[in-house]
């Protein structure tokens, strides 16, 4: 029996984007057990309801992350509407679908650039982050802003977008499917890519279950889950399944996310082919009073948004559960017996957003 | 300006939002791209020259980011990158935030910004070199004295 190491991975360590403490139990090279500590970029923003009101909490919320920073910001404001009744023109609700859809674009593009990064393909990293910048583009012309939109409001949009722009989008996502279908040839088909992900890190469908782990890294795993299912915004009026891989490994994840990006171009382009005419906003009297708890799909699971009101303009709780905290569960799982190389993938796989996981 | 070397970036994300961090790796891919002059995101900080931190800090990565900033070599330069690394931002008044990283080491260029401009960050970064070099020469001067 060879020694037991403890080796400290984290917070700053190259592959990983963002500071996430873990203690990696060794054997050898195999990983015995992975014990994760967080808090690193704990900011404690739930607490500022008590110094913001409920309007400003909408710049706060869009910053709990600034990956999926449009979703969160749509969370909130689903949650505080839903609190104060007001009702959302249907403009703004399939111009907030397409605004999340492109979310979820940039964000799985960004892992797919990510994973390749610390499986150590540089150059298609450079590439997928190429393609990245054009959705960037067709969201800071709608507005403004390249990662931090600040659009959503209690009540609906900021602004719209007009239908000309939205045409242009739908033009240039012919054209980014090309640029995909190039890209992603290399992640399913690559011989070296597959090495380092078929079979690496399965999480069985009664893992992922048990664990309560979302989004895509759960239903590579098999389960038919997402939280898009519950109609909110206009996804009702859209159509679309799921994408489920059975696999459970990274390649079963990379591959969902992959779909995913496919299935996000479909979605948009559905909307932009049947959005209304109309306003955007629905002005909003009166202070939140009440409480309502919100579940939207972000690009790495679900997530939920509960609000309490008191009837003042200061919220009284704010609560947010986010999906990369819900996995965390799942990846110290996944760990377990894998070698000690791996561990820079794996971590990735899951997509963690340390940042919405510590608030 | 003299450009004596391609300065190696540490990116730091000391609490912030992820906004800012992806924009720092923005940077540097195609379309900023500067790593065509040889800027390269390195992960180690004895390696680094300037040091980008993200992020207003809070307490328990406050001793983090004094590491780092111990453990790379002289001359060093810091860009704090987006409002929160600057003063702490949107998140100036969280109980856990000590409100920029100026706070815990010092700060050459500061690159405001919600989240932070890959215009305005590479600008810094061409500001930081220049300060750099003025470092580097100071230091040479001591050297011999
Ligand atoms: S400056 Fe804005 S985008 Fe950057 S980390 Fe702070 S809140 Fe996020």
């Amino acid at each position: 029996m060879s020694k037991i190491s403890v080796v400290p991975y984290g917070p700053q360590h190259p592959v990983l984007p963002e500071p996430v403490h873990l203690d990696l139990v060794l054997q050898d090279e195999k990983i015995v057990s992975a014990i994760p500590s967080i808090g690193f970029i704990h900011r404690g923003l739930e607490k500022l309801v008590e110094k913001r009101d409920y309007k400003e909490m909408v710049f706060v919320a869009e910053r709990i992350c600034g990956i999926c920073s449009f979703g969160h910001g749509m969370g909130y404001c689903e949650a505080v509407e839903n609190v104060m009744k007001v009702e959302v023109p249907d403009r703004a609700k399939y111009l907030r679908t397409i605004f999340q859809e492109m979310s979820r674009l940039h964000s799985h593009t960004l892992w797919l650039g990510l994973a390749a990064d610390a499986f150590g393909y540089e150059s298609l990293f450079m590439q997928t982050w190429r393609i990245r910048e054009k959705i960037l583009d067709m969201l800071e012309m709608a507005t403004g802003g390249r990662v931090i939109f600040s659009i959503v409001d209690v009540g609906g949009l900021r602004k719209d977008v007009p239908d000309e722009m939205l045409a242009e989008f739908a033009k240039r996502l012919k054209d980014l499917r090309e640029d995909y279908n190039r890209i992603t040839a290399a992640f399913l088909e690559d011989d070296a890519v597959k090495s380092r992900l078929c079979g690496v890190g399965v999480l069985t469908i009664e893992q992922a279950n048990d664990l309560g782990c979302c989004g895509p890294f759960l239903r590579a795993s098999g389960v038919r889950r997402d939280s898009r299912m519950t109609d909110y915004e206009a996804y009702a009026k859209l159509d679309f399944e799921p994408v489920v891989s059975h696999d459970g490994d990274s390649y079963a994840r990379c591959v969902v996310r992959i779909k995913e990006i496919y299935q996000s171009i479909d979605l948009i382009e559905q909307a932009i082919a049947q959005i209304p005419a109309g306003d955007v906003c629905t002005p909003v009297k009166g202070m939140p009073d009440g409480e309502y708890l919100a579940r939207v799909e972000q690009p790495r699971g679900e997530a939920l948004y509960y609000v309490k009101g008191n009837g003042t303009k200061n919220l009284e709780r704010f609560r947010v559960r986010t999906p990369t905290f819900a996995n965390i569960p799942g990846l110290v799982e996944v760990l377990k017996g894998q070698d000690f190389a791996d561990v820079g993938t794996l971590i990735l796989t899951i997509d963690p957003c340390i940042s919405c996981t510590e608030r | 300006m003299k450009m004596s070397k391609s300065p190696w970036l540490l990116h730091y994300d000391a609490s912030s939002c992820n906004g800012c961090d992806i924009e720092v790796l923005a940077s540097t891919t195609p379309v900023y791209d500067v790593e065509r002059f040889g800027v390269i995101n390195t992960g180690n900080p004895k390696h680094a020259d300037i040091l980008v931190v993200t992020g207003g800090v809070n307490y328990q990565n406050k001793p983090v980011l004094e590491q780092l900033y111990a453990q790379m070599p002289d001359p060093k330069v810091v860009v704090a990158a987006g409002i929160c690394a600057c003063d702490g931002g949107v998140f100036k008044d969280c109980y856990n935030i000590l409100g920029g990283i100026d706070k815990v080491i010092p700060v050459d260029v500061y690159a405001p910004g919600c989240a932070v401009r890959p215009e305005c960050l590479i600008d810094a970064v061409v500001k930081a070199i220049a300060i750099l070099d003025e470092k580097r020469a100071r230091m040479k001067a001591e050297n011999k004295a």
